[in-house]
């Protein structure tokens, strides 16, 4: 074949490729763009504010939005600390050729392809019926109180579903963190746990709170392993204690979708419960994004 | 000599502060390691405490009749050999369905995510100008940072009328839809992992045939996919895994029936969905939640197992490359 020939042929097929990754871009804009369009015709200030009323056709989502911030802060609250002191470990603490250290990647990789729904029956079958349980019979619940779905063991199912994340976000930011400051500070006569605590985590500062973002994000979304841990379709009240229901974003939406006897009446509402769904986990997202590109750039120009 | 130097020089005495310190030091790194237990443990507990839960199946009398492993995997007699109605006056467990109704869910999501993900991949990797590189990259990883729960919420508003009269289903809900949603849910993967596989690739390569007088399709399709063809296999592996475990998306758009159908136009019904949609209304201790348990099982091995032989590949393409590179 001659060389003009070949080119046109892979000028063809380069064509094809920019298609693909064009058409992906595309499919992402067609849903931002339909979910913005027919959720902000129904969105008020009175929708975000309001209990839902009138068999969810009138009232607001508040209820369900709070139910998902207090969700995602409690999973937070466990998943930050156990996830990055374990990046530390991995990164800081770890002898070179450390089988422990290999076997707690692999399970962490591991953890990280889990289907969502088998953290669902997880947190069901640990958390609820076998942490639960035993708390009631050791603190004397005549009835159940803590062998029941709620919010804490939500959250805690949640947590282990968002470990891997921080785990990996934490790494890469303490790899980010130039070796010298390291050496310069155990020089200065630190020693490791303040080099730790005063040089290496301020350093990646933001590779963490990118891991915690993305970890929210990714949480707030999930609604398979909350379906039976802890979510409810309508609650008159506010989840006030840990042991209490709750509303929820992903699973209103859900239960809106699938079970209203009339869809098309119900598109208003839905529409705008999931713009405000993708608000809060698509933006994080995109800050999250924006945070470690920019990090990367940073880090391949230093190196 | 050495080991005379060594001995030469004694021990410091240590000051009962820095004793303290040393100390403190040992008891934050030995938290530190606790805390790196964490990730093990919760793998240990996910598969033990599943996998206890569906035990009954197999230790309770009761159970073993309801929902033996033949009355799951082989036909039973009667007009349907093959169904899944485990809340009925004779319980009915078959996952032959289930099996089908994932693999063919699958199937269709992986046809269209596998060429999509990697063209595009191949596109950003090693065609595009640098700029629209840093645009489209982190552009298509957003993608991944929808909820499952909203695609599956736009399959069900919109590409369902799109698809039906598309390929003329009867059915509003049915296989093609939940695949075709499912690919927008595993692009992404399929894309970062094998856009990470190219561009691990050594610069060397590409220069050596461009300079042999390859065209540029010529180098990317012929030089650095095969290079990196593990990690595209291993990307593959993992979106698949993916597949097979996503829930929300199923659930909602594939109509849920307990077909033994190949037929894309016909809706099915996943394991994973199986779950989400029967364990709200089980009774706890009885053998349909026992059986529910078991699936989780499976679910957890096959993804288990998918993502092993990942990772495996992805350690070898790196190894492969940076080895002969350098």
């Amino acid at each position: 074949m001659k060389y003009t020939t070949r080119r046109a042929v892979g000028l063809g097929l380069t064509g094809l490729t920019a298609l693909a990754a064009f058409f992906i871009v595309g499919m992402l804009a067609l849903i931002l763009l339909d979910v913005a369009r027919n959720g902000a015709r129904h969105l008020s200030w009175a929708f975000l504010t309001q209990p839902p009323s009138d068999g969810m056709m009138a009232g607001g989502i508040f209820p369900a939005i709070f139910g998902t911030a207090a969700l995602t802060l409690l999973m937070t609250l466990a998943v930050m600390p156990v996830g990055v002191l374990t990046a530390v470990y991995l990164h800081e603490y770890a002898p070179p050729e450390s089988r422990f250290a290999r076997w707690v990647r692999v399970a962490v990789v591991n953890l990280a392809g889990v289907p969502s729904i088998v953290f669902g029956l997880f947190g069901l079958g640990f958390f609820i019926l076998f942490v639960g349980g035993n708390l009631d019979r050791l603190l004397g619940y005549e009835e159940m109180h803590w062998a029941q779905p709620s919010i804490l063991w939500a959250s805690l199912t949640l947590a282990v579903l968002t470990l891997p994340v921080v785990i990996v976000s934490t790494e890469e930011a303490l790899r980010a963190v130039p070796l010298e400051q390291r050496t310069a500070s155990l020089a200065l006569g630190a020693t490791q746990s303040q080099t730790l605590a005063r040089v290496v985590l301020p350093g990646a500062l933001p590779g963490i709170l990118t891991g915690a973002v993305l970890a929210i994000s990714r949480g707030a979304g999930e609604v398979a392993p909350i379906l039976f841990t802890g979510a409810a379709y309508f609650l008159p009240d506010l989840p006030t204690q840990l042991n209490s229901q709750f509303m929820h974003l992903g699973y209103h939406t859900y239960v809106m979708a699938t079970q209203s006897p009339n869809v098309t009446e119900a598109s208003g509402p839905l529409y705008a419960t999931v713009l405000v769904l993708l608000a809060l986990t698509f933006a994080l997202n995109l800050v999250a994004v924006i945070i470690r590109t920019r990090t990367r750039r940073k880090a391949a120009s230093a190196h | 000599m050495e080991q005379g130097l060594t001995h030469s020089v004694a021990a410091p005495r240590l000051s009962a502060a820095a004793r303290r310190r040393q100390l403190r030091e040992k008891a934050v790194a030995g938290f530190i390691t606790l805390m790196a237990f964490t990730g093990i443990a919760a793998l240990v507990l996910i598969i033990v405490f599943v996998a206890k839960e569906a035990l009954t199946l197999f230790t309770d009398a009761d159970a073993r009749h309801e929902a033996s492993l033949s009355k799951m995997f082989l036909p039973q007699e009667g007009r349907y050999p093959f169904r899944w109605q485990p809340v009925s006056d004779t319980p009915k467990v078959s996952m032959i369905p289930l099996f089908v109704g994932t693999l063919k869910i699958t199937l269709v999501s992986m046809l269209v995510a596998v060429p999509m993900g990697i063209f595009s991949a191949l596109f950003v990797a090693e065609f595009a100008p640098r700029r629209l590189r840093e645009l489209l990259k982190p552009v298509i990883e957003l993608l991944a940072g929808i909820p499952s729960v909203v695609l599956g919420f736009f399959a069900l508003m919109v590409l369902s009328p799109m698809v039906k009269s598309l390929f003329h289903l009867d059915r509003p809900l049915n296989g093609t839809l939940a695949g075709l949603a499912l690919a927008l849910a595993i692009v992404p993967v399929i894309f970062t992992v094998s856009e990470d596989a190219l561009t691990a690739v050594p610069r060397s390569y590409r220069e050596a045939s461009l300079a042999l007088g390859a065209t540029l399709w010529e180098t990317a399709w012929k030089v650095v996919l095969p290079a990196a063809a593990p990690g595209i296999l291993a990307a593959c592996v993992l979106g698949f895994g993916r597949a097979i475990g996503e829930t929300m998306i199923v659930l909602m758009a594939s109509g849920n029936a307990d077909l033994v159908s190949w037929n894309l136009g016909d809706s099915a019904r996943s394991l994973s969905a199986t779950i989400a949609a029967e364990m709200g209304e089980v009774v706890v201790g009885s053998p349909h939640y026992s059986l529910l348990f078991f699936i989780g099982v499976e679910l957890f091995i096959f993804t288990f197992v998918l993502n092993m032989v990942a990772s495996t590949w992805t350690k070898k393409v790196l190894q492969r490359l940076t080895g002969s590179a350098s």
